[in-house]
């Protein structure tokens, strides 16, 4: 007799891939899913839970089920992916410097000169003092340091 | 009250981004780092090929040049989310009369 296709090996393998591919494409573009990455986490649950499912039955019943040995290397492949995900979010993206000695609240923020898109000089003094009068005076600046777009 | 970026981008990048996304904000190039290293945000290596890279930060500073307001974060996934920083604006009393 012909043996079935094991169908939750293979969704559940296409859940934990698509909850890898998932958070930097859609789930980082919100903060309430990007700083707690429950919604990935869920997804890599419900995947491995699937794999293990199908591994579940392919062992239990092999003359109706295939997928032992595939189900066990997509079981691997899928521990590994949820490994990596964890080992990024939780390790490496935290392994940032300490910024000991960026200015605090109540000092001074360094002046400084860069240029902008257009290659023009932007002072940060400059910036502040020539809105210090006038009706559309500066009141402010908000800055904010970023790793870049490559 | 304005918005300002900066990173090690060079202007080109900066220039192509901006058409991209359409966006009007201030967007400064610090190449050589140094202004990240004056901030001490400096995150070395952690750029393409190794290169020299600025660490999530952001900053209020008022028309005196001191700082009001400011967040570093803990993990380069969490950033200073813009109610937050709207909340430091109106908690200072500086809310804009310009943009």
């Amino acid at each position: 007799m012909r043996r079935r296709r094991n169908i939750s090996v293979w969704v559940g393998f296409l859940i934990v891939l698509a909850a890898f591919v998932t958070y930097p494409t859609v789930f980082a573009r919100f903060p309430g899913t990007r700083d707690v990455p429950w919604a990935s986490l869920l997804m890599f649950a419900a995947g491995l839970a699937l794999i293990a499912r199908g591994l579940r039955l392919a062992h239990r019943e092999p003359q109706l089920y295939r997928g032992r040995i595939f189900g066990a290397i997509l079981m691997g492949l899928g521990v590994a992916a949820t490994a990596l995900f964890g080992f990024v979010f939780f390790h490496l993206a935290r392994d940032l410097p300490s910024s000991r000695h960026a200015p605090r609240v109540g000092q001074k923020a360094p002046d400084f000169t860069l240029p902008d898109k257009d290659g023009s000089p932007v002072t940060l003094s400059k910036l502040l003092d020539s809105g210090a009068s006038g009706a559309d005076r500066l009141n402010g600046v908000v800055l904010i340091f970023y790793r870049g777009f490559w | 009250m304005r918005v300002i970026g900066i990173s090690v981008d060079p202007p080109e990048i900066n220039r192509e981004h901006c058409r991209k996304q359409g966006t009007t904000f201030t967007f400064l190039s610090d190449t050589g780092a140094e202004v990240i290293r004056r901030y001490d945000l400096l995150h070395a290596g952690a750029g393409p090929n190794g290169t020299d890279i600025a660490r999530p930060a952001e900053f209020l500073i008022d028309a005196s040049g001191t700082v009001r307001w400011m967040n570093l974060t803990e993990s380069f996934a969490v950033r200073a989310r813009p109610e937050q920083v709207l909340k430091a604006v109106d908690d200072l009393g500086i809310a804009s009369t310009s943009r």
